[in-house]
C-alpha cells in the first residue's frame, strides 16, 4: 500500500510542481497541503488524470485549528518527578467569557485558522489521498467549491459551512444543514462553548417557545493534557 | 382557466416511512416529484463536538449511538483510527472476534432494513420474520457485552472481554411453563459459539423464507424494479458506497479491496447488481446476508480452536487485570492513569474506513498529542446516500419516494450525528 503511495507521491511531485506546499506520507496515508489559489486545479487534475483518477470524494470536513496543541493542564517532568499540575494558558472550553476573550485574541493572530480537508478515493488504482487547504482570511474564510468536480461535495460543503463557518465560492445552495432553522454560530469552532449559547423552553406566560442563554454549567471531568515527556506508546510496543 | 402550479408537500418529519426524523420537502407536479429537498439535522446531537471534550476511551459509547442499528461497526472504525495512530497490535483472537461481530452486526442491520423496507412497501410479514432472527443476534450481543444494542464492546487494543462460556437462560414465570422454558433454552446449553453456530445452521433457510416471500413477489417487484436507477458513474460521483454502489454494478468492497483485521484470510464473495435500481439493491443485501453467515461460520471455527488473549497487554492503553492490581503497584498506577486521564495519542491524523453494513463508514481523527481528539470527523455513508435523494427521486411518483428511502437504508443517527 505505501509503496503505491510513494509512487503516487513521486508522480505528483513531478506533475503538480509548485501547486502544493507539502506532501507528507505518514501512517500509510498521503496528505498534500495546497494553497487556496490552486485548490480547484489540483482537484481537477486528481479527478481526471489517468494516473491518479480519484473518482470519489469520500469525505470533506472543515477544521478549526485555533487551539491546536494547547493543553488545559500543565506539569513539568524533571529528573526527580513531576511538578504540581497547574491550569495551562489555554482557555477553559467551558467558560464562555474566557473562550470569547481567547477568540478575540486569535482574531489578531497571524496563524491560519480554518482548513478544509478532503479525502479522495480512487477505485481504479485502489488508493486514497488527503488534501488540505488553509483559508487565507480567518475572519471570512473562503474556499472555492468543488461541487462541479464531485457532486457529493454539495452536502459536505453545506455541513462544513454550517458547523465550522467556511464559505464556499460558487456553491449552488449554501444553506445550513445540520443545525436548527435560525441557528446562530458555528458549533465546531473552538470558541463555541460545548453546552451551546442558547437553550429553548416553552414559556407558559407568553404561551410560546422561547430561547434564553444557557443556564446549565458544564464542568470538564478530565482536563486536556499533552504529555510530551511520555515516550510514545508504539515505541514501547516495539521494544517488547 | 385556473392557473396550474406545482404543489409543495411536506413529507415527515413524523411520517412512519421517513425512517426516523427525515423532513422531505417535495415539489410535486401532480403526483410526480420535481424536486426533493431533504431537511436533516433533527437528530443532530453534536457527537463530533462532544468527542472533543472527552478522553478517547470515553467516546466509544457515542459511536454506538451513531448508526444505532449497526453498533459495533461504528465502534470498529473509531477504534481502528486510534489504533492506527497508536501503532499498537491487536491480538489475532480479538481480530476474529471483531470480524465475527461485524458480520453479526451486518445481519442485524440488513434484517432491520428488510423489516422496515418491507413494511414501507407493504410486506407486513417481513417485519415479524426479521425481528424473530434479530432477537437471537441481540442475545449474542447481550451475552458478550451486557447490552442488547449499545454494546461499547470494542476497545483500542482488542475487545472488552473474551466470549462467554455459557449463555443466559430463560426462567420459568407465570406466563412461561417448564416445557416452554425447556424449548427456549434448547440451543442455550453450550457457549456463545455453540449458540451462534446453531444460528448459522438455520439462518440460510430463513433467508430462503424471506426470498420466497419477496423475490418473485409480483407486488414487491412492481414497487421496486426500475425505481431509483443510479448509473455506476453517478453512484461514484454522489459518493455512494456499500450496497448502494454494488447495486449499480461496481464491485467495490473494502473488506476485499483494502482488507482490515483478518478479512484477507476469510473466504467470501461480493454480490453485485446490474441495473442499479431498488430491486437490485434488495438482491445485493439479501446475498450479503448469506455471505455474512458464511463469514460468521468461518470465524466460529477458528475461534473454537484458538484460545488466547483478546486484549493487547500494553497497559498504557488497556486496563490491567483486576487480580494483578491487588499486588502490583505499576498495574495500579496504569489503571488509575488510564481511568482518569486516559492516554495521549501522538501528533498526527488518521482516516480509518471500514465496510459498514451501509457503506464506507470512516473516522477521520486529528490528534495534537493530547488525551482527547482535536477533531473527529465521522464520515457516515447515509449522509452521502441521502444527498443523492433529489437525483434519485426526480421524475418518480410519490409512493416511489418511500421505496427509495427504504432502499437507501437511511438511519438518522449517522446522517445527523
Amino acid at each position: 500500500m505505501s509503496s503505491k503511495l510513494e509512487e503516487l507521491q513521486a508522480y505528483l511531485n513531478s506533475h503538480l510542481e509548485g501547486k502544493f506546499t507539502s506532501s507528507v506520507l505518514a501512517w500509510g496515508e498521503l496528505s498534500l497541503e495546497i494553497p487556496v489559489r490552486s485548490w480547484l486545479d489540483v482537484c481537477n487534475f486528481l479527478r481526471h488524470d489517468e494516473q491518479t483518477q480519484f473518482e470519489q470524494l469520500s469525505d470533506l470536513c472543515g477544521v478549526d485549528y485555533s487551539t491546536y496543541g494547547q493543553a488545559e493542564w500543565d506539569t513539568q517532568a524533571s529528573s526527580t518527578g513531576f511538578s504540581r499540575a497547574v491550569p495551562a494558558q489555554a482557555p477553559d472550553l467551558f467558560d464562555f467569557d474566557q473562550v470569547k476573550a481567547q477568540a478575540t485574541a486569535s482574531e489578531t493572530a497571524t496563524t491560519k485558522r480554518f482548513a478544509v480537508v478532503i479525502h479522495l478515493l480512487s477505485l481504479k488504482h485502489n488508493r486514497r489521498i488527503r488534501l488540505r487547504t488553509f483559508c487565507e482570511d480567518h475572519t471570512y474564510p473562503v474556499v472555492p467549491s468543488i461541487v462541479r468536480i464531485w457532486s457529493s461535495a454539495n452536502w459536505y460543503e453545506r455541513e462544513a459551512f454550517d458547523l465550522v463557518g467556511i464559505m464556499f465560492n460558487y456553491h449552488p445552495d449554501l444553506r445550513r444543514i445540520l443545525t436548527d432553522y435560525g441557528f446562530i454560530g458555528h458549533p465546531l469552532r473552538k470558541d463555541f462553548p460545548l453546552a451551546g449559547q442558547v437553550e429553548m423552553r416553552y414559556d407558559p406566560l407568553q404561551r410560546r417557545v422561547i430561547y434564553e442563554p444557557v443556564s446549565i454549567v458544564t464542568q470538564p471531568s478530565v482536563p486536556r493534557v499533552i504529555r510530551q515527556d511520555q515516550p510514545s506508546i508504539a515505541s514501547q510496543e516495539s521494544s517488547r | 382557466m385556473p392557473e396550474i402550479r406545482n404543489f409543495t408537500l411536506n413529507f415527515g418529519p413524523a411520517h412512519p416511512a421517513a425512517h426516523g426524523v427525515l423532513r422531505l420537502v417535495l415539489e410535486m407536479d401532480g403526483e410526480m416529484i420535481v424536486r426533493a429537498d431533504p431537511h436533516i439535522g433533527l437528530l443532530h446531537r453534536g457527537t463530533e463536538k462532544l468527542v472533543e471534550s472527552k478522553p478517547y476511551n470515553q467516546s466509544i459509547g457515542y459511536m454506538d449511538r451513531l448508526d444505532y442499528v449497526s453498533m459495533m461497526c461504528n465502534e470498529h472504525s473509531y477504534v481502528l483510527a486510534i489504533e492506527k495512530l497508536l501503532g499498537i497490535d491487536v491480538p489475532i483472537r480479538a481480530q476474529y472476534i471483531r470480524v465475527m461481530f461485524d458480520e453479526i452486526t451486518r445481519i442485524l442491520n440488513h434484517l432491520l432494513w428488510i423489516a422496515g423496507h418491507g413494511l414501507d412497501v407493504g410486506a407486513m410479514t417481513m417485519f415479524l420474520y426479521a425481528f424473530r432472527e434479530r432477537e437471537d443476534l441481540m442475545d449474542a450481543y447481550e451475552a458478550v457485552s451486557g447490552a442488547r444494542l449499545h454494546a461499547t464492546y470494542y476497545r483500542p487494543g482488542g475487545v472488552n472481554r473474551d466470549l462467554p462460556a455459557s449463555m443466559p437462560q430463560y426462567v420459568k414465570t407465570k406466563w412461561r411453563d417448564d416445557s416452554e422454558v425447556k424449548r427456549q433454552n434448547a440451543n442455550r446449553q453450550g457457549s456463545l459459539l455453540d449458540f451462534l453456530e446453531d444460528f448459522t445452521e438455520r439462518f440460510p433457510s430463513k433467508v430462503d423464507e424471506y426470498e420466497t416471500l419477496l423475490t418473485d413477489n409480483r407486488i414487491w417487484k412492481q414497487r421496486l424494479v426500475d425505481i431509483g436507477i443510479v448509473s455506476p458513474e453517478r453512484a461514484l460521483q454522489m459518493g455512494f458506497t456499500g450496497p448502494m454502489l454494488r447495486g449499480s454494478g461496481v464491485e467495490w468492497d473494502l473488506r476485499k479491496k483494502q482488507p482490515y483485521e483478518v478479512y484477507s484470510q476469510l473466504d467470501f464473495d461480493i454480490p453485485v447488481g446490474t441495473n442499479g435500481d431498488c430491486y437490485d439493491r434488495y438482491l445485493v443485501r439479501m446475498a450479503e446476508l448469506r455471505q455474512s453467515n458464511r463469514l460468521i461460520k468461518q470465524c466460529i471455527d477458528w475461534l473454537r480452536h484458538h484460545p488466547g488473549p483478546v486484549r493487547s497487554d500494553n497497559h498504557k492503553v488497556t486496563p490491567p487485570k483486576r487480580a494483578e492490581m491487588k499486588h502490583d503497584m505499576e498495574a495500579l498506577i496504569h489503571h488509575f492513569k488510564l481511568m482518569t486521564e486516559g492516554y495521549c495519542l501522538p501528533v498526527g491524523e488518521a482516516y480509518a474506513a471500514i465496510e459498514h453494513p451501509k457503506g464506507e463508514f470512516a473516522c477521520y481523527l486529528i490528534s495534537d498529542g493530547a488525551n482527547k481528539p482535536y477533531r473527529l470527523k465521522i464520515r457516515a455513508p447515509g449522509f452521502a446516500h441521502l444527498s443523492g435523494m433529489n437525483e434519485m427521486a426526480c421524475g418518480h411518483m410519490l409512493s416511489d419516494v418511500v421505496a427509495i428511502i427504504g432502499s437507501q437504508d437511511i438511519v438518522f443517527g449517522e446522517v445527523d450525528r
